[in-house]
């Protein structure tokens, strides 16, 4: 078996897993979206193409849903991704700072991914914990009041 | 609930979490059964405990005694000394310096922050947000089974219009007229919509509701249910709150078990029930239609009004959208009446309002007060005062719905009217206060970078507005604008607020007018005299003089 006959087998049980939980309705794209998205890592084309023949819905129409939200990303990312919060209230407390430094540790600007994949920098607008601000969150792990000495220690905890 | 001799309760709010309240809570279990210990005593989580300056705490009654900040390797020796010897564990105390001597939780409330008033958040914190059983024993479903079967679905339509409850969400429209509205839409088929969206910036009440108290929701949707005529209900829940998600589907389940959702609730002809819909992250879902599109598989891209939701809602039938906070208010109101509730806060905008605290105050969290305190009052008593004795500039109230109060206004009561009048706006309950090292240039830059990212798209004044708006405010920070491109910034805010499709585009011109209204002279400055006053934009295009 080729390689791209495996990665169309696993894109192919994320879809079909997907789709038997929360059905062919159209209201249902975004719940499936969502879960291929945390299968794949990402929404690749061919998942994309796969989840508009299961469903019909034309794959235009599933693009332009993949592409609107946040949490849907239809590049590839690196293994951890990490989010930096740069609304208001964390900026105001010391955010520009450690968003700085943070680009400076990990040599990226936000969106882009490292060449070794392990990380992915996304900015992100306020999630909610801004009574622990600056947050920055990596992959489901969220730390508060975060200063610029702290980033090479939460770094060192990810592979 | 069987008899016990000691309750502990952990604090489960999502700081908490963060900071190790599962482990601590699983500790305790461990060593309370090594102890032999676990039919004496009961072991629980609970949500936001009104204090947070030493997460997580842990909370033992019936001496209520406040642990914390309580890492899960301090668990043995808490439960030896005071599960097994009887005495408080020494040294694991949360600071009492604001309790004078008193340890009881409700002192820890009222102590520290005294003109609070909990309607809204009055279970939170008490209660295991797990356990529909606690609920039930804080007078929870009381209000649905009083309004299912004493009350006809016009007269709770009557109660909540007299209680005068508005919107919380930001815009204040009375609640009881848009029920009033659904009610009488044509229509067989409609559907009762909770916005758990929270996503304006500064924002996290609503979260604490669902985390701390997710029944009171569950109940106030089959009341709104009933009153409207609708047998159905959706929660768009933000998909960043993973802990609010799992805390509310769970008091789904346990509803449906215990017959408050389903068929013939109450013994009743009412059916009702509930479906969570996970938003896969866009702050412009918060707006109403935007949010109907997205539960319907769609881009969140708002609708063009009218016709409303009210008429045209979710598949296009009459749908009431309510704020989580709203709804909260909903079961209390019908439990104690509209002449209990209008005791509280003004007389336009009775009720409570639940706020974040946030930024340069010593004490940062979540306060539920009446309508129409002041922002000194509430800098001075609840953010116990600035940080670092620092001067008060102004505070953003919040994302699209809010604006920029100048320290002018920090004696103008906090409640819808008042502050219309005064041109300024309450927003989502977000305070953002902000010192004398707060520049007003950076943080128009940083509100307006904000509106340019989540802007949807979909309509020219707000997508290319934002995007020039942002980039107009950078020239100014950077030192390279000049006194034209703040014409060229306000007409621009006028097209933004005159023409954009929905209330992001509307609002997106809020900070640039307030920022000239208020503080003209330190954003000209940036131009006149190419320098930031507070020194924070780095001015780097700024041209050296000839010395």
């Amino acid at each position: 078996m080729s390689s791209t006959a495996r990665l169309d087998e696993k894109v192919y049980t994320a879809v079909q897993q997907a789709i038997q939980r929360h059905g062919r309705e159209r209201e249902g794209l975004i719940p499936i979206l969502s879960e291929v998205n945390r299968a794949l890592g990402y929404l690749s084309p061919e998942a994309l193409s796969e989840i508009s023949r299961q469903m019909r819905v034309p794959k235009s129409q599933v693009f332009s849903v993949a592409s609107f939200y946040r949490m849907l990303s239809t590049k590839p990312r690196g293994r951890h991704v990490i989010q930096f919060c740069e609304s208001a209230p964390c900026h105001v407390v010391g955010g520009r700072e450690v968003w700085q430094a943070l680009q400076d540790e990990l040599g990226l600007q936000s969106g882009e991914t490292s060449a070794d994949g392990r990380w992915t920098l996304v900015t992100t607008s306020c999630l909610g914990v801004c009574a622990v601000g600056p947050v920055v969150i990596v992959d489901n792990d969220i730390y508060g009041n975060v200063n610029r000495a702290q980033l090479p220690q939460i770094l060192a905890r990810y592979e | 609930m069987q008899a016990t001799r000691a309750l502990v309760l952990v604090s489960s709010d999502c700081e908490s979490m963060e900071r190790g309240a599962q482990l601590v809570y699983e500790r305790l279990q461990q060593e309370i059964r090594a102890a032999g210990l676990q039919d004496e005593v009961v072991v629980s989580l609970l949500g936001d405990v009104g204090r947070h300056d030493a997460l997580p705490m842990v909370i033992v009654y019936p001496e209520a005694v406040i642990y914390g900040p309580v890492r899960p390797d301090d668990v043995p020796f808490l439960v030896e000394e005071h599960l097994l010897k009887g005495r408080i564990a020494a040294g694991l105390q949360a600071s009492t310096r604001e309790l004078s001597g008193r340890i009881a939780w409700l002192s820890a409330r009222q102590g520290t922050l005294p003109a609070e008033r909990r309607i809204v958040l009055e279970r939170a914190g008490l209660i295991d947000p797990e356990d529909i059983e606690d609920y039930i024993l804080h007078d929870g479903y009381e209000a649905l089974g009083k309004a299912l079967t004493t009350m006809t679905p016009a007269q709770v339509i009557d109660e909540i219009s007299r209680s005068g409850l508005r919107g919380r969400g930001g815009a204040g429209f009375p609640t009881g007229t848009k029920w009033r509205f659904v009610a009488s839409a044509k229509g067989n088929h409609k559907y009762v919509i909770c916005n758990a969206d929270e996503s304006e910036p500064g924002t996290f009440k609503d979260r604490l509701v669902l985390e701390g108290d997710p029944h009171s929701i569950v109940e106030a949707m089959a009341i709104a249910g009933y009153a409207v005529g609708a047998n159905e209900g959706y929660v768009y829940v933000r998909g960043e709150y993973g802990l609010a998600l799992e805390r509310l589907s769970r008091a789904i389940d346990q509803a449906r078990q215990m017959g408050f959702l389903g068929r013939g609730i109450f013994g009743s002809d009412f059916d009702f029930d509930i479906h969570i819909h996970v938003g896969a992250g866009a702050y412009i879902c918060g707006e109403e239609t935007a949010l109907i599109e997205s539960i319907e598989g769609k881009r969140g891209e708002p609708r063009s009004r009218p016709p409303y939701p009210t008429t045209h809602g979710l598949w296009g039938k009459p749908t009431l959208v309510n704020n989580v906070e709203t709804l909260a208010n909903v079961p209390p109101i019908i439990r104690n009446g509209a002449a209990w509730y209008r005791q509280f806060g003004t007389k336009s905008s009775p009720g409570t309002k639940v706020y974040t605290i946030l930024g340069a105050v010593n004490v940062t969290g979540l306060i539920e007060v009446p309508m129409g305190i002041t922002l000194r009052e509430v800098i001075a008593i609840y953010g116990k005062g600035m940080r670092n004795g620092a001067a008060f500039k102004l505070a953003q109230t919040g994302g699209s719905s809010g604006s920029i109060i100048p320290a002018s206004l920090q004696d103008t009561p906090m409640d819808f009217d008042s502050y219309a009048r005064a041109g300024v706006s309450l927003g989502s309950g977000a305070l953002l206060i902000c010192d004398e090292d707060t520049c007003v240039v950076d943080l128009a830059k940083v509100l307006l970078n904000f509106f340019r990212v989540e802007s949807c798209g979909k309509c020219t004044p707000c997508r290319i507005g934002t995007q020039r708006a942002h980039q107009i405010l950078s020239t100014v920070a950077e030192g390279t604008a000049e006194m034209d491109d703040l014409k060229h910034l306000l007409a621009l805010a006028d097209g933004m607020a005159d023409y954009s499709n929905c209330g992001l585009g509307q609002t997106a011109a809020v900070p640039i007018r307030d920022i000239m209204k208020h503080f003209r002279a330190e954003v000209e400055a940036h131009i006149s005299l190419r320098l930031c006053p507070t020194g924070v934009c780095p001015m780097s295009g700024r041209q050296v003089m000839a010395a």
